[in-house]
């Protein structure tokens, strides 16, 4: 059993504590008497018997039949997956999913039934390569399914195989996957890495439209959802989807849900001392940190790159649950929470942030300018119930080196929002008002999305948007060590080392501000009372 | 008084156009308001004498004054007055009876006097044109006047240097009635002159001098296409004649003791008219360096760069350290306004009363030292320096007065070390910034062969010690009633030459030339000025070349990436041997001929079955194309297509390589294979790629059958070859020029991109296919499908 998650008050002998630079770390020291530090719980330990556990969850699954009770031949079965944005890093394998999927086929056989047909869930983000696909699936799934276009990927492009199946009283239409629709089952088959994710947003956002996912993809509603990872009823993004999912359970088809947690053992041994408290390292530790990172400082940066998008995590599988998605939602938030959550005492005017190498957007691929911003203040200033770490008005210091790097193949969209739109506006609202319709309606973008590796058109907008909260809750936002002209694209402000931030903050915050370092990795929720 | 014995009359101006002439017409229509002039003008190809009197002289800014004036006296309007008192007609000093129809002849025939101002006043013109003009001008208008039994008062403008290269004075008399006649027949030169020319142009069309120009079109061009090549050829050819003919007026010249063809067949010319005047009465008037107006029609007037202009502006912006000549030689600059006040008293004055010759020069009586005009020149650029592209001040060297021959041996060196270093720049693959670099230094050689070229032709007049006597020029002045000397001063004594040069003259040519002279970058940045030209919604078609333009990629990358798919390690290690070892063979058949590399490149997909590369090529938009795709060109093709532009991709690739980027274009131009009945491909060309010329005719052909105007087309291309196609459109951009490209675009003044290809992109080190796995492979086709 871990140690519980813990907030570090800094004293004059506190170590320099850990930062992600992108892809390189820095050892930076916090002011003592006024900072703290908040470090994640340890690794829940992970389920002995991992498949056991997953047959048993679909002979017991919570307010539903058990699966074998709801499979018949001759019936329409539709088995869709989340995307490659999950989980983080990859897994090693065997994937979960392919467990999982592994688990309901053998069932699916043992009932008879033929017309299955598999479905990455991606919404609007990329399509997956052949050797993702095979990756989260395994090459049996991979090569009994895909030869006979039984595998593919949804296409929200796709007017032909897209239905409408209700609108919610708000006048929200909900609109997903043909095949899913009409379908005698929907199973669908989740990695819950954080609380935002799950439940009714799986299938009505993997599975459905463009049209569709503006209705809560848009600034307003993101500068609303004051709480992304917290409690729903504070998340305007989260009512949304759950008056869609009411939509889904009421008239749509008959539904399956199997969500599963993972532990936080993200780094495999070489990178122990990442998981690691400052203080507790070893001199192995503390030789392998110096090592990684002067020996990451000799690399390009395509090989530093490379190095780390190929690591394939060691966490494990802490609970799985099936049965009717409400149910097996809450189950499932209780136990990310058990793993994530760590109270913490008040708002502070200062919050640090170390940015990985990687966000949800960019398996494989690079971290570009518009996906730091996403990462900083759409992920990593979200991870709190109740309120923020940093009050309002507060400083927001983010590391990282913010290179003008875009990968074409999968953020072709991205470079022209940076180039185009970002010159333009800075402003959620106004770039949706202004700008988000041509890019979501543009013809080659379409193409990409819909025969290439590219992320929607709209896509930038939606990682900008994630951002929109926290950019309109920071007083300023600083990124340290990155390019500055790419920086002030962003609307941030660059600054050389952290004390220059801390200088910088000043100006908003004062000469001893009280500052939280939010310790990632791994993964915490900060409970802030 | 000079205006009323000037009413009444009709005059005809030959040489309006020009500097001299428009000052000339400007100040007889403001200052003789009795006259009626009568312009002698050569139609252009696009204008006739009437329209070019109008575009060529009456809107100069002379006439600013004069239009005002009449505008505050309210009456006649400018315009009005034009019409009442001005006549153009078309006709050509250079041609015997100078071209005239018979009603223009009758107008001619009825003019009081002639004023013949027309000249090849370049002083490096081809010698059978000076010839033409400036020697065989004068006795023409003699001879045609005699033909038609009128007998006007001709003033013919000449040059006091017509004297030649002589220490001391030169009086106001003709050259052949001098002591130093050396006798010769101007008849004799001017045969000599067109054999001469005769003999050049059968030269210059010599097997051997044809293969050179060829050579060096090709240099400069690269694979442009025959029809390129043919242009660029015969316009080498051309300017070799006239480099021959230049040089031949420069040998003769000075072998006869002039300083240059202009004055040597100037001298002549005053000889031939006085020979052959019959009963026309003759004045000749000699200015010395004409310069920009002391008073009239406004200090500061000048029109056309010709003689110290471009040396001080050389030396301001740094170009010209040094320059030859004698600090107390003497300069003899004259202000324009006071030779045409001068030309028209003559006229005015009439035969009986005028001398013959008449010298307007301010050596004899008001000397201006070259020391005097360098330390003015040199202390007012100190003040108000030139600023260069950066915006920093080019501060000007301190004046040596050296040699002449130590001037030109240093400019030879520097341009000897500049040939050098372009021919090799040329040599090497460069692109984009570098290629600019290079370009740059091209201008720069240019610059320096300017420079010599002054040298060698103004140095001279710097080292001119000749001293132009002005005596019947004074004692004209004398004659004048204070009235007349108030209204056309020609008093060479009137001109202080500090004041002159450093609040009247320096400053109008600074303004003329565009200078750059306030600090800092300029505001307007002309890429994006020409940009915003690009993107004009005025514009009808777009049309993209596909490697080095959207993507940093060719047909051989595409290629490998489709013939290796489907091969296992091994077989791909012997595919990149051998591919390796054929690429010097490849290159040096594309560098020969674009058209020959593809057809025999492609011979290379013999056998391969159509579905199976389809199918592949599915993968190549992805993993090769957007991979090596420059994300700003891309974007560029979609602003084009939001603006309503037709886009049109010219690309010598094959149609499935580029089958991915259909929906960027309205229109993909490709190569195309034939297919067998077995479904594979034969390796032959079914359909030509558009390379070279044909791209050109292809747009042409596409504009004429859609209804779109070329001239308001874009082409984008990154290489020489390309030329005729962006000749042919409005806007040409240059993206990622290679040298020669580079180094034209610049020349021409066109648009130039410079995209990258995005810096996160995956970088892979052979454009190999992604391995399929192991059993993909397996299923793969049987049959050898490509090797």
């Amino acid at each position: 059993m871990g140690r519980p998650g813990f907030v570090h008050e800094v004293d004059r002998s506190t170590p320099p504590v850990l930062f992600w630079r992108g892809e390189n770390f820095s050892l930076e020291r916090l002011p003592a008497g006024r900072s703290r530090v908040i470090y994640p719980p340890e690794p829940l330990p992970a389920i002995k018997d991992i498949d056991g556990a997953i047959r048993h969850a679909l002979l017991h699954p919570h307010d539903q039949d058990p699966l074998p009770a709801l499979l018949f031949p001759g019936m329409k079965l539709t088995i869709a997956f989340d995307d490659v944005s999950l989980p983080l890093p990859k897994m090693r394998r065997p994937d979960i999913r392919q467990r999982v999927i592994e688990a309901v086929l053998d069932l699916v056989a043992a009932a008879g039934v033929d017309d299955v047909h598999i479905i990455a869930a991606l919404g609007l983000h990329r399509r997956m390569h052949e050797y993702e696909l095979r990756h989260a699936l395994g090459d049996r799934v991979y090569d009994a399914f895909h030869p006979r276009g039984m595998l593919y990927q949804h296409d929200a492009e796709d007017h032909d195989n897209l239905e409408v199946i209700g609108t919610t009283d708000h006048g929200e239409v909900l609109e997903i996957n043909k095949r899913a629709a009409d379908s005698d089952l929907v199973i669908y088959v989740n990695i819950n890495s954080v609380s935002m994710d799950g439940g009714w947003k799986s299938i009505t956002t993997g599975l459905a439209s463009y049209k569709c996912l503006s209705h809560h993809h848009n600034g307003e509603t993101l500068q609303n959802t004051k709480s992304l990872m917290g409690h729903r009823e504070h998340s305007a993004l989260h009512t949304s989807i759950w008056r869609l999912g009411k939509v889904l359970r009421d008239h749509g088809p008959k539904l399956f849900q199997i969500e599963t947690t993972l532990n936080t053992d993200m780094f495999p041994e070489q990178y122990a001392f990442i998981n690691k408290r400052e203080w507790e390292w070893t001199a192995k530790d503390r030789a392998t940190y110096l090592g990684v990172s002067k020996g990451l400082n000799l690399l390009p940066v395509k090989a530093r790159r490379k190095m780390f998008h190929d690591i394939h995590s060691p966490h494990q599988m802490t609970s799985v649950q099936a049965g009717e998605t409400s149910a097996v939602h809450e189950l499932t938030l209780a136990k990310v929470f058990e793993q994530q959550l760590v109270p913490v005492e008040g708002q502070t005017d200062i919050l640090t942030l170390g940015i990985p190498f990687v966000s949800p957007y960019n398996p494989d691929s690079v971290m570009n300018p518009v996906l730091v911003m996403c990462m900083g203040l759409g992920y990593l200033f979200n991870m709190y119930r109740n309120k923020p770490l940093v009050r309002k008005g507060g400083v927001i210091i983010m590391t990282h080196p913010t290179y003008r790097d875009f990968n074409p193949i999968h953020h072709p969209s991205y470079i022209d929002f940076f180039e185009q739109v970002l010159p333009d506006t800075t402003d959620p609202v106004v770039m949706g008002q202004k700008w988000e319709k041509q890019y979501a309606e543009d013809e080659w973008y379409r193409h990409l999305y819909r025969t290439g590796n590219a992320y929607h058109g709209v896509h930038p907008f939606y990682a900008w948007y994630w951002g929109a909260h926290g950019q309109q809750h920071a007083g300023k936002v600083i990124i340290v060590g990155g390019d500055a002209p790419t920086v002030r694209r962003l609307g941030f402000t660059p600054a050389s080392t952290l004390d220059d931030a801390f200088e910088i903050a000043s100006d908003v915050v004062g000469r001893t501000p009280t500052i939280s370092h939010l310790h990632v990795p791994s993964l915490l929720v900060a409970d802030v009372q | 008084m000079i205006a009323e014995q000037l009413a009444g009359k009709r005059i005809a101006i030959t040489g309006s156009t020009g500097f001299v002439g428009t000052a000339l017409v400007e100040r007889l229509l403001r200052g003789a308001p009795g006259c009626e002039l009568v312009l002698l003008i050569r139609p252009s190809k696009r204008h006739d004498a009437t329209e070019r009197a109008r575009r060529e002289i009456f809107k100069n800014n002379a006439f600013d004054r004069l239009k005002q004036e009449l505008k505050d006296a309210g009456g006649e309007t400018f315009d009005e007055m034009i019409a009442r008192r001005v006549l153009a007609l078309g006709g050509d000093v250079s041609t015997d009876g100078l071209g005239l129809n018979d009603a223009d002849k009758a107008v001619f025939a009825g003019c009081d006097i002639v004023i013949h101002s027309a000249a090849a006043v370049s002083f490096d013109s081809p010698l059978d044109l000076a010839v033409e003009i400036n020697l065989l001008g004068p006795p023409r208008i003699a001879d045609t006047l005699n033909a038609m039994n009128v007998t006007p008062h001709l003033v013919a403008v000449s040059t006091c240097y017509v004297a030649g290269n002589r220490r001391g004075n030169a009086p106001e008399m003709l050259v052949s009635d001098g002591p130093w006649d050396i006798g010769l027949d101007w008849r004799k030169e001017v045969a000599a002159t067109r054999r001469l020319r005769g003999d050049t142009e059968a030269a210059s069309r010599h097997p051997e001098q044809l293969a050179k120009f060829r050579a060096e079109a090709r240099q400069e061009l690269g694979a442009a296409g025959a029809p390129a090549l043919a242009a660029k050829t015969e316009s080498l050819r051309l300017a070799w004649v006239k480099a021959q003919l230049v040089e031949a007026g420069r040998a003769r010249a000075a072998s006869v003791g002039w300083p240059d063809a202009y004055a040597f067949t100037k001298a002549l010319g005053e000889q031939a008219v006085t020979e052959v005047k019959g009963k026309v009465p003759v004045s000749i008037v000699r200015p010395s360096i004409i310069e920009s107006a002391l008073a009239e029609p406004f200090p500061g007037w000048i029109r056309g760069f010709r003689m110290a202009e471009p040396v001080i502006l050389s030396y301001a912006r740094g170009l010209l350290k040094e320059f030859p000549g004698v600090p107390e030689g003497t300069v003899d600059v004259i202000p324009v306004d006071i030779v045409v006040s001068a030309i028209i008293a003559v006229a005015a004055l009439g035969p009986e009363r005028a001398a013959p010759i008449t010298q307007v020069a301010s050596g004899g009586i008001n000397p201006l030292k070259y020391k005097m005009l360098v330390d003015n020149v040199r202390a007012w650029f100190t003040e108000h320096p030139l600023y260069d592209d950066e915006g920093q001040p080019i501060v000007v060297p301190e004046w040596q007065f050296p040699a002449r021959g130590r001037v030109k041996e240093q400019l030879e060196r520097a341009k000897s070390i500049a040939e050098r270093t372009e021919k090799v720049l040329q040599a090497l693959p460069l692109r984009g910034k570098q290629a600019a670099w290079a370009a740059s230094l091209e201008e720069k050689k240019n610059e320096i062969d300017r420079a010599y070229e002054y040298v060698q032709l103004y140095g001279l007049y710097t080292e001119c010690e000749a001293i132009y006597q002005v005596d019947k020029l004074m004692a004209m002045w004398a004659s004048l009633s204070p009235e007349d000397q108030a209204a056309f001063n020609f008093d060479p004594t009137s001109v202080d030459w500090p004041t002159y040069i450093s609040t009247i003259h320096l400053p109008s040519i600074v303004h003329h030339s565009r200078a750059k002279v306030r600090p800092g970058k300029n505001k307007i940045d002309r890429a994006a000025r020409l940009r915003g030209n690009v993107l004009s919604p005025d514009r009808h078609l777009a049309a993209f070349d596909l490697e080095n333009t959207l993507i940093a990629s060719n047909v051989v990358e595409s290629y490998s990436f489709l013939a290796t798919r489907r091969l296992n390690m091994p077989e791909r290690v012997r595919y990149v041997v051998r591919t390796l070892a054929e690429a010097p063979t490849l290159s040096s058949i594309d560098r020969k001929d674009r058209a020959d590399f593809l057809r025999f490149f492609y011979r290379r997909y013999e056998d391969a079955p159509v579905d199976q590369i389809a199918e592949d090529s599915k993968d190549l938009l992805a993993q090769l194309i957007l991979r090596k795709s420059f994300p700003d060109g891309l974007r560029r093709v979609r602003e084009h297509r939001a603006l309503g532009h037709r886009t049109v991709l010219i690309t010598g690739a094959l149609d499935f390589a580029v089958e991915g980027l259909r929906p960027l274009f309205d229109e993909i131009v490709s190569a195309k294979l034939s297919v067998r009945p077995d479904g594979t491909y034969s390796g032959n060309l079914s359909v030509v790629p558009p390379t070279g010329e044909t791209r050109a005719q292809i747009l042409a052909d596409y504009c004429e059958a859609e209804g779109l105007k070329l001239e308001e087309s874009i082409a984008y291309a990154d290489s020489s070859s390309d030329l005729p196609m962006l000749e042919a459109v409005g806007f040409p951009v240059a993206v990622n020029p290679e040298t020669r490209l580079a180094a034209i675009a610049r020349k021409r003044g066109w648009l130039v991109e410079e995209w990258a290809k995005a810096s996160g992109a995956p970088s892979k080190l052979l454009p190999l296919g992604t391995m399929l796995s192991e059993r993909e492979r397996r299923r793969s086709f049987t049959k050898e499908g490509v090797r």
